[in-house]
């Protein structure tokens, strides 16, 4: 088992033909991803990678019974994507696009209220159960089938993470980017209730990073619902408040959001927290007693 | 993107907010005149800088003689004004904003932000208007009253009356209240707002409601479609490197230490940041150079990281993912060969083709560090910045 996604998912993709689409399509393909159809307003007809496209994502999804869309398109018009997934009926929407206003992400959600479908991103590396599907950005070579459930709020350090549980042997059941904007799809607890149901998770790897205050909502989560063990680690100890990181969530302001907060609400919520990102992999082992 | 007050202002004026009368101005002589063009025998001198606590920074003079509006005026610009908001060096003051005074009876506050909590635009009022809102969040939280937008109905107007009401607004005031949010509300969706502020928002002696200071954020991802505001920018108040970061695709923070980072993923900056802290050292800045970086990216990062004389060891951190390590380690031979670094560099590569990248770096015949893993980089790190 794994959450979320298999090697039976069936995905489109929105924005197949631009660079970035084609580019990381052909990736997950290559992965052995079941993409089996994009979505390119006015190219309906065409093939594109060996694959059909169609018009709209109804069309696409009747034609070809997928359930996920793993959207690229520009963020100028990723909300129009991820709202033409979600009324089409897809179950999982993927929106790896970054720089998405949070005023559109706004109205995002408040549809997304009338369906039963789950957002991943923006501003995401996706999902990846490691040798069967992979959606997003992230390096394929660095996962490998096993037994930790990772969720991140990051990129590449999530990478970090996957590859400490991949050079360790433990390997990983699902990876989950959850993505840095402050307005998004799933959030920690989202992502920490799959993986607590999940038989093939036995422990859970969180990277959180400061702004918001979702890490201390999951602290709460875990203490009440979470029996697996949980490792996280929080980035930007060091961040000046006020500035944002890179990511448009990941800002101090008014002494809300600070890593040290987090950190201490983690703690208190049973969760094995690590100061340096190098020792996640190590830590989440012995916390599985290996 | 943060706006001045008097382009705030100018915006609450288009919008039908009323705000005190005044001339943004760049010279004393303009001040003076501006002061006698109002008329009056009250002026406000405000500093126009992208930083809040001006007050408590002397930014801003209230004055009774338009000679000494002039002085006032001449005494802030070409200044740097440090407020508790700007870090020692404080901010440029290039322009002023002359005001007529204003009779205050109360001082509110007023802002409109977008809460991630409840992931919908949130309205905050408060009696303790002058007031730093965390102070009164952190003391008084009773005095805050809030109420969340749902984005399909918009503001709606029991919704205002309800604010008015906490803050013991009566009579005419209320519906001059309401009248003022809602067109804050229309502002900060048609503008692409994360944050307006105003504070305080004040009650005349006349009974009247207006708007004395104006503070508004734009949302940075929602540039694209704000050309009038991007138009508004003023570089001048604005951290230079970050400036030539941007300009570069490069997101840049300056910080205070010695040890410059170059890391692919802001996460993984951020982690890389607290990796030198964790073992003794200070990192000089937060750099992200992008999930997709390229040699010539490499190179601009390198140029920017070495124009910071602080700097005395320069870490570079890369997981390669969908970049390969190998083209990663080119980018850096051909900048350290280019740019000449005189500094000790700490390179750390991870993932595709990490054998071929390291076997580059070594036979490179230049000065550069090797390190295995995220640890001995950052130890490394600390070590060769003494």
């Amino acid at each position: 088992m794994s959450v979320l996604v298999n090697k039976d998912s069936k995905i489109i993709c929105q924005g197949l033909t631009g660079r970035q689409g084609s580019f990381h399509s052909k990736q997950c393909l290559e992965y052995g991803t079941q993409v089996v159809a994009g979505v390119t307003p006015g190219r309906g007809g065409q093939t594109h990678l060996d694959l059909p496209v169609y018009d709209t994502v109804e069309e696409a999804a009747r034609e070809t019974g997928a359930t996920v869309s793993m959207i690229y398109v520009p963020a100028p018009f990723a909300a129009d994507a991820i709202v033409e997934a979600v009324s089409a009926g897809m179950e999982l929407v993927v929106c790896i696009t970054e720089g998405v206003p949070a005023q559109d992400m706004i109205k995002v959600k408040t549809i997304m209220a009338d369906y039963d479908c789950r957002l991943i991103g923006p501003n995401c590396p996706g999902i990846i159960t490691p040798g069967e599907c992979k959606i997003g950005i992230m390096p394929g070579f660095i996962h490998k089938p096993g037994c930790v459930g990772v969720i991140s709020r990051s990129g590449t350090l999530t990478y970090e993470a996957v590859y400490q549980t991949t050079c360790n042997g433990l390997g990983q059941s699902t990876c989950i980017g959850i993505g840095g904007d402050a307005v998004r799809g799933m959030d920690f607890i989202d992502c920490l209730e799959l993986f607590e149901e999940d038989e093939q998770t036995e422990g859970i790897v969180m990277v959180g990073e400061i702004g918001g205050s979702d890490e201390e909502a999951a602290a709460e989560y875990i203490r009440d619902h979470v029996s697996k063990p949980v490792v996280a680690y929080i980035a930007g100890v060091t961040a000046p408040p006020g500035k944002r990181m890179g990511h448009a969530g990941a800002i101090v302001s008014g002494g809300k959001g600070t890593a040290a907060e987090k950190f201490r609400a983690l703690e208190a919520a049973g969760v094995t927290t690590v100061r340096s990102p190098a020792d996640l992999g190590s830590t989440i082992k012995s916390r599985l007693g290996g | 993107m943060n706006l001045h007050e008097y382009q705030s202002k100018q915006l609450f004026a288009e919008y039908g907010i009323p705000v005190p009368t005044g001339h943004a101005v760049h010279t004393a002589d303009d001040a003076a005149q501006a002061a006698r063009d109002l008329g009056g025998e009250l002026w406000v001198v405000k500093a126009q800088v992208h930083a809040g606590g001006r007050g408590k920074g002397g930014g801003v003079k209230l004055v009774r003689d338009p000679g000494e509006v002039s002085a006032a005026a001449e005494a802030l610009l070409g200044s740097r004004l440090v407020t508790p908001q700007t870090g020692a060096e404080g901010l440029p003051v290039n322009t002023v904003l002359v005001e007529s005074g204003t009779d205050i009876d109360r001082e509110l506050y007023l802002s409109m932000l977008i809460d991630r909590g409840s992931e919908r635009i949130v309205v905050m009022a408060s009696a303790a208007g002058g007031m730093d809102i965390e102070e009164v969040a952190a003391r008084t939280p009773e005095k805050i009253v809030k109420a969340f937008v749902h984005p399909a109905a918009g503001l709606m107007g029991y919704q205002c009356r309800q604010l008015a009401f906490g803050l013991e607004l009566e009579g005419k005031q209320i519906g001059a209240f309401s009248k003022i949010v809602q067109a804050l509300y229309r502002l900060f969706i048609e503008r692409d707002a994360s944050l307006v502020e105003v504070n305080p928002l004040v009650v005349t002696g006349a009974g009247e409601v207006i708007a004395l200071d104006a503070k508004i954020n734009i949302e940075a991802n929602a540039l694209f479609r704000q050309q009038a505001i991007l138009e508004k920018r003023d570089p001048s108040q604005e951290d230079p490197m970050e400036n030539r970061a941007s300009a570069h695709g490069l997101n840049y923070v300056s910080l205070d230490g010695s040890i410059a980072c170059m890391v692919n993923g802001a996460g993984l900056a951020m982690a890389t940041m607290d990796l030198i802290k964790l073992h003794g050292g200070e990192p000089a800045n937060f750099l992200d150079v992008g999930g997709d970086a390229t040699s010539e990216r490499v190179a601009n990062a390198f140029k920017l990281i070495l124009s910071n004389e602080k700097v005395l060891a320069i870490l570079v951190n890369i997981f390669g993912g969908i970049v390969r390590c190998d083209l990663i380690a080119e980018g850096i031979i051909e900048a350290v060969k280019e740019v000449g670094v005189s500094v000790p560099v700490i390179v750390r590569l991870e993932g595709t083709n990490v054998d071929k990248g390291r076997q580059l770096l070594a036979d490179s015949g230049l000065d550069i560090i090797s390190a295995d893993d995220l640890t001995d980089a950052a130890k490394k790190a600390v070590k060769a910045a003494g």
